[in-house]
């Protein structure tokens, strides 16, 4: 097993690559720790997010490709939302392509002369003038990608952006085998400032299996516990959206921005058990995962007055009906999915652009907005209007929607309404279950439910207890940035366990890493803080707009000096730990 | 005498877990390529998977082809592969009808044994082993 990591630098200015090794997986493991390394190696602090000479990272772990469920990229880079740097995670096929192609991460930098693919495997790695594709949303740029590179068909990822990537749009999306996402805080606008359209890896490699039973046993273990028990059922099942009807029973579901907690009727159509009766056409899959959590809907539209359809698939999770659904006052399945297929089509996060546009329907129900700058009137519910409005927010139609498009917040500093905004450190997800899990998405490290389990302790610790809370929040975070290091679905955390984890290592030749998890996770977290405070976090300068103040959940109304309490608690305690001077390079 | 058969397609998921676990049981490899099953989409996600995997033809014209003899046929259908005799002459890689067979740039190749190892792996029970001539062709 090669202890180093194998690193391929493509400057896509020339279409040069070079191969570097490092000696340092003790340290940092792979995924979120090699990222968070090679940025320290190759980004730049004192540059803009849109420097050509900023890297776009991409990093996979040790288990990659070994073990069921680790099939997780990340995806790393100087965020065009915050301008700090950041991480997203993605699925798909991109992590075993990039195994197979012998690479533990692709870093790219430079930007080309004009729009771009990058097609890389083991043994090639040309950059290809692609302007032909210049506005194409990003089905029919992997529609046409697939037919112009042929080869590798199962066997290969194909990750794209759209119109809104090419806009340097901050809620730009980079889209993964058509239903998966690098997607938030503006993956997609970094590929789109190198001018890269497409990059398509090729798995075109094979290793050795490991020698001896261990590893094959485990092997068998691990997908016996994720297919034979009840374990990973409620990913397959209805999937996350079985949380809609959870959440918004439990008061805890944001409605009409954020504008309700709950709504009794509205909810019928849009639950997990409506979507998978309605619309489910059929489950998918990531390489490696026998969990097959994804889903994937249908719309039809009859386009004339004969018999006559045409239909598109489109996948669907708990975040993007709350986007594109809850958040926008649209109860039907089919209409969130309308609506969820455009937002895909012109490349944005789902999750972005429903909070933004939830934001823009009440500026406008409070004359702060009118169609002079939407274009199309907007009204919750009113799902046509919001097919256009993510039309235009994606292809940045006029000055409105660019700003928005660069975050709520920037909007509402330009049209006021700043204190409905739903923005959480980037626009929130779909958890209103109170003050820890707003402290803690708006302070935590991407931005994400998944950084920590807030909203799950929330629901089970209902009680105002700021230390425990936050005891909590810091607690959880290194076991999930090991994994996020290995690089394992944050889903497969039940099944890799601490355990198990230095089992998987251990069976297939890391014996160092697997007898230092604590330390290495510890460390690996406190060095991803310390490159994004070197790009300019500050907790302090991160509020929570009054609207999270205004809700009632199931434990009552939102109590402020709460929230304050932990937020600045939470603050805090992840300054300490970029500031704790004991650990050292390791 | 059992094969390998694929009747259940329609209900992959691509999850590759069929492939993975034939290369790493049967080719001793972590690999997508070296598996006598790999999954293809068929024309992007979208549109579903299909599975290439040996029929069994009988008799098998790879095996005819084979100089050396490390392809010869099975009884009931498909290959015995014996890889010491195998050459890497890579005749038998277009000699099949349905692409079955993989080459790497070594030469080595792949090819579905029929031991049915693959499915236990598949979480779909798209997979089946099915007594030579019970085969059901749709």
């Amino acid at each position: 097993m090669r202890q180093q990591f194998r690193v391929i630098i493509v400057d896509i200015a020339t279409g040069q690559a070079k191969i570097v090794t490092i000696d340092r997986r003790n340290e940092v493991a792979g995924g979120s720790g090699l990222a968070a390394l090679l940025f320290t190696e190759y980004g730049h602090v004192d540059r803009p997010w849109d420097d050509p000479a900023q890297p776009l990272i991409f990093a996979i772990g040790p288990l990659t490709g070994y073990y069921p469920l680790m099939s997780k990229m990340v995806c790393a880079f100087r965020s065009s939302y915050h301008g700090q740097y950041t991480e997203s995670h993605a699925g798909g096929r991109a992590a075993f392509a990039l195994r197979f192609a012998d690479f533990d991460a692709l870093v790219i930098s430079g930007r080309a002369a004009q729009l771009s693919c990058l097609l890389l495997g083991a043994h090639h790695v040309v950059v290809k003038e692609a302007e032909f594709l210049r506005g194409m949303d990003v089905e029919s740029t992997g529609r046409l990608v697939r037919r112009i590179y042929k080869g590798g068909s199962g066997h290969r990822s194909i990750m794209r952006i759209g119109p809104a990537g090419e806009n340097l749009s901050a809620m730009a999306c980079i889209n993964v085998d058509s239903y998966r996402h690098f997607g938030r805080l503006g993956g997609g606008a970094s590929m789109g400032a190198k001018n890269l359209k497409a990059i398509i890896i090729q798995g075109d490699s094979h290793f050795a299996a490991p020698a001896g039973k261990s590893y094959a046993a485990l092997c068998r273990d691990l997908y016996q516990q994720v297919t034979a028990t009840e374990m990973m059922r409620k990913y397959y099942n209805l999937g996350t959206a079985a949380n809609l009807a959870t959440l918004n029973e439990l008061q805890a579901l944001p409605w009409r921005n954020l504008q309700q907690t709950r709504d009794e009727t509205g909810i019928a159509g849009i639950t997990g058990t409506a979507f998978a009766d309605t619309t489910l056409l059929r489950n998918g899959a990531c390489s490696g995962c026998p969990v097959g959590c994804i889903h994937i809907g249908f719309i039809r539209d009859r386009i004339a007055a004969d018999n006559r359809y045409h239909y598109h698939q489109v996948a669907y999770d708990y975040e993007p009906i709350f986007a594109a659904g809850t958040m926008l006052g649209v109860t039907s399945a089919f209409d969130v999915l309308r609506i969820l297929e455009v937002i895909e089509r012109v490349g944005l996060d789902a999750m972005s652009a429903g909070v933004a546009l939830a934001w823009a329907t009440e500026a406008t129900a409070r004359g702060l907005l009118s169609a002079a700058e939407t274009m199309v009137p907007l009204a919750f519910g009113d799902v046509g209007a919001y097919q256009e409005a993510a039309r235009h927010l994606g292809q940045g139609s006029n000055a409105f929607y660019r700003l928005l498009g660069q975050g709520t917040l920037a909007a509402a500093g330009r049209y006021g309404g700043a204190e409905f905004a739903c923005v959480l450190g980037q626009e929130m997800a779909g958890y209103a279950t109170g003050e820890l899990f707003f402290a803690a998405q708006t302070l935590g490290f991407r931005h994400s439910h998944l950084d920590t389990g807030a909203y799950s302790y929330e629901q089970q610790h209902p009680e105002k207890d700021v230390t425990r809370g936050v005891d909590f929040l810091i607690a959880d975070e290194p076991g999930r940035v090991f994994l996020t290091s290995m690089v394992g679905c944050l889903f497969a955390r039940s099944v890799y366990s601490r355990d198990r984890l230095a089992e998987c290592l251990e069976a297939i030749g890391f014996p160092v890493l697997a007898g230092d998890i604590d330390a290495t996770a510890e460390h690996i977290r406190r060095l991803r803080w310390r490159v994004r405070a070197g790009t300019g976090f500050d907790p302090a300068s991160l509020s929570i707009p009054k609207r999270f103040s205004q809700i009632t959940t199931w434990k009552g109304p939102i109590d402020q000096s709460y929230l304050d309490a932990v937020k600045s608690e939470y603050g805090i305690r992840i300054q300490a730990l970029i500031a704790k001077e004991n650990d050292q390079p390791r | 005498m059992k094969q390998l058969t694929t009747p259940r397609m329609a209900q992959c998921i691509g999850c590759h877990s069929c492939s993975l676990a034939c290369a790493r049981l049967v080719y001793r490899s972590i690999s997508w390529n070296r598996a006598g099953i790999r999954i293809h989409s068929a024309g992007g996600l979208s549109t579903g998977f299909v599975a290439v995997t040996c029929l069994a033809c009988q008799p098998a014209p790879c095996a005819a082809v084979c100089p050396t003899g490390a392809l010869r046929d099975r009884p009931g259908g498909g290959i015995r592969l014996k890889r010491e005799f195998c050459i890497k002459c890579g005749a038998c890689v277009p000699a099949c009808p349905v692409e079955a067979i993989n080459a790497d740039r070594q030469g080595d190749i792949s090819i579905c044994l029929h031991c049915g190892q693959c499915v236990g792996f598949c979480p779909q029970d798209c997979l089946e082993m099915v007594e030579c001539g019970d085969v059901e062709v749709d």
